[in-house]
């Protein structure tokens, strides 16, 4: 028979696909097709990862909510059957409370919500708003074109984030690089290791300067509960660590990747241009997480009791993967949930996840977007691209999806 | 309507506040607190929204 000789085996009919998957490239906002495809046809279903584990993918908006908000579901990244993302990191430990369970996760959280409160982040808009117009003067004080990411939405979370730790904005270069690394699913584990321990050992001596001598930021904070013996050094730096990390990569890429959108739907730009509501422009955020979904690798669990996910039981020790991105296209519960429609109520899409492990970030981020896509493109109402759409590397290489760089002009 | 939140479970999203905020707001370390719990019909809708969107189901509607 012609299919016995030499040459690639033929994949079993039933052998799970890989997750993740490719995206296509015309369409690089959307979900890829497979995904798509693979929520239509089932709620739960095998899929195959990095290391040839087997977790459960769920593909609807219901049941990722519930499994995301169910304690029956472990994010320790050290129980059994939990789908990890690469290889770890090098034995650096874990990331601070998202890689626990409560009540430590809880306990350790609550440490550092207090900033995150959302009248405190109000407090904050005004300087927000400060930092993007001189970053706007900045960019147009030049013939341009500029690389939007480095001069404009890297910036921005980068100096609040600084600001709001108290991690002096003039080593922006050390951690912007290393943050990178350890972000990038095709850096060694090595590579990734000494990106974190870098990252580890300067954090480590910004808290040791708080010890000595506290000031009014979250690292004095952080810092105060070494001090009252409440968390030791190493869970501090790993706690600052988190924040920082967190605060960079995700915002960052929401502005870019957002701003390539709306430029490919210019009629939804406008809308943002033309609009002095600032309701308006909260809704619009909400409208952009739901359709660019940048945390593209989904959210993992292992399963430690046995539990039912879409009439099926799925087995305590094994993995489920929630793809967040295919729950906020869920026609379920958006209609016609590949268009980009500003104006709809997207409020309840899971971009910042769901359960106790959401986001706890959100009210910043939120604030940092209305923010910029309140002002950018009033500021620059010719705001092009300036390259050919085929030429935008995009971030698949990422644990967050966005844009590695994005050139315009004006 | 009554409100009823279990500050136990919040997990300090301030989601709640932003979809109904005459009605919950958030204590020093971010953890959700109710301003009233009685509602009228007039906020019902928003008070809705905020346990539809609360990623630690922490709030409830009881009939009285
Ligand atoms: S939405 Fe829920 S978790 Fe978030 S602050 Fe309100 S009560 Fe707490």
């Amino acid at each position: 028979m012609a299919d016995t000789l030499a040459g690639p085996v033929p994949e079993a009919p039933d052998s799970p696909p890989e997750f993740p998957m490719a995206r296509e490239a015309r369409c690089p906002f959307d979900p890829p097709p497979a995904l798509k495809d693979l929520q239509a046809k089932t709620p739960l279903a095998k899929v195959r990862l990095w290391d040839g584990s087997e977790p459960w993918l769920v593909t609807r908006y219901a049941d990722q909510r519930a499994i995301l908000g169910d304690p029956r579901v472990s994010a320790d990244t050290d129980s059994p059957g939990y789908p990890t993302k690469a290889s770890p990191e090098g034995g650096e430990g874990k990331l601070s409370f998202i890689m626990m369970d409560d009540p430590e996760h809880a306990r350790l959280r609550r440490m550092v919500t207090a900033p995150f409160a959302v009248k405190k982040v109000e407090a904050l808009r005004p300087a927000v708003q400060r930092i993007v117009d001189d970053l706007i003067d900045g960019m147009l004080s030049r013939p341009g074109p500029v690389d939007l990411v480095e001069e404009f939405a890297l910036p921005i979370p980068s100096l609040v984030i600084c600001e709001l730790l108290g991690v002096p904005y003039d080593d922006h270069a050390l951690f912007q690089e290393n943050t990178k690394t350890m972000v990038r699913t095709t850096a060694t584990p090595e590579q990734r290791g000494v990106a974190t321990r870098e990252m580890a050992g300067y954090l480590a001596g910004q808290i040791a300067k708080r010890l000595a001598e506290p000031k009014d930021d979250l690292l004095s904070s952080i810092a105060g509960r070494v001090t009252a013996g409440e968390i030791d050094h190493q869970q501090a730096t790993e706690m600052a660590l988190l924040l920082l990390i967190a605060g960079h990569e995700t915002t960052a890429n929401m502005i870019a990747l957002g701003t390539l959108a709306l430029l490919q739907n210019p009629d939804q730009l406008a809308l943002l241009r033309d609009s002095d509501d600032p309701k308006f422009v909260a809704g619009a955020v909400e409208e952009l997480l739901r359709y660019l979904h940048i945390t593209h690798l989904g959210r993992r669990r292992a399963v430690t009791e046995d539990v039912e996910i879409a009439g099926q039981v799925v087995r305590a020790g094994e993995g489920v993967i929630m793809a967040n991105e295919i729950a906020n296209r869920d026609p379920a519960v958006f209609p016609d949930p590949d268009r980009l429609d500003l104006t709809r109520d997207a409020r309840r899409h899971v971009a910042f996840g769901f359960g106790v492990h959401q986001c706890l970030g959100q009210p910043l981020a939120r604030m940092e977007l209305q923010v910029v896509y309140g002002t950018l493109y009033k500021r620059i109402p010719t705001l092009t691209l300036a390259c050919a759409l085929e030429d935008v590397r995009f971030k698949n290489d990422a644990f967050i999806y966005g844009v590695h760089e994005l050139p315009v002009s004006w | 309507m009554k409100v009823e939140l279990e500050a136990d479970k919040c997990v300090a999203s301030g989601q709640c506040v932003l979809a109904a905020m005459d009605v919950f707001d958030q204590d020093d370390d971010g953890i959700a607190i109710l301003l009233e719990e009685q509602v009228g019909d007039d906020r019902l809708d928003d008070v809705k929204e905020a346990i539809a969107v609360c990623p630690a189901a922490a709030i409830r509607l009881v009939e009285q």
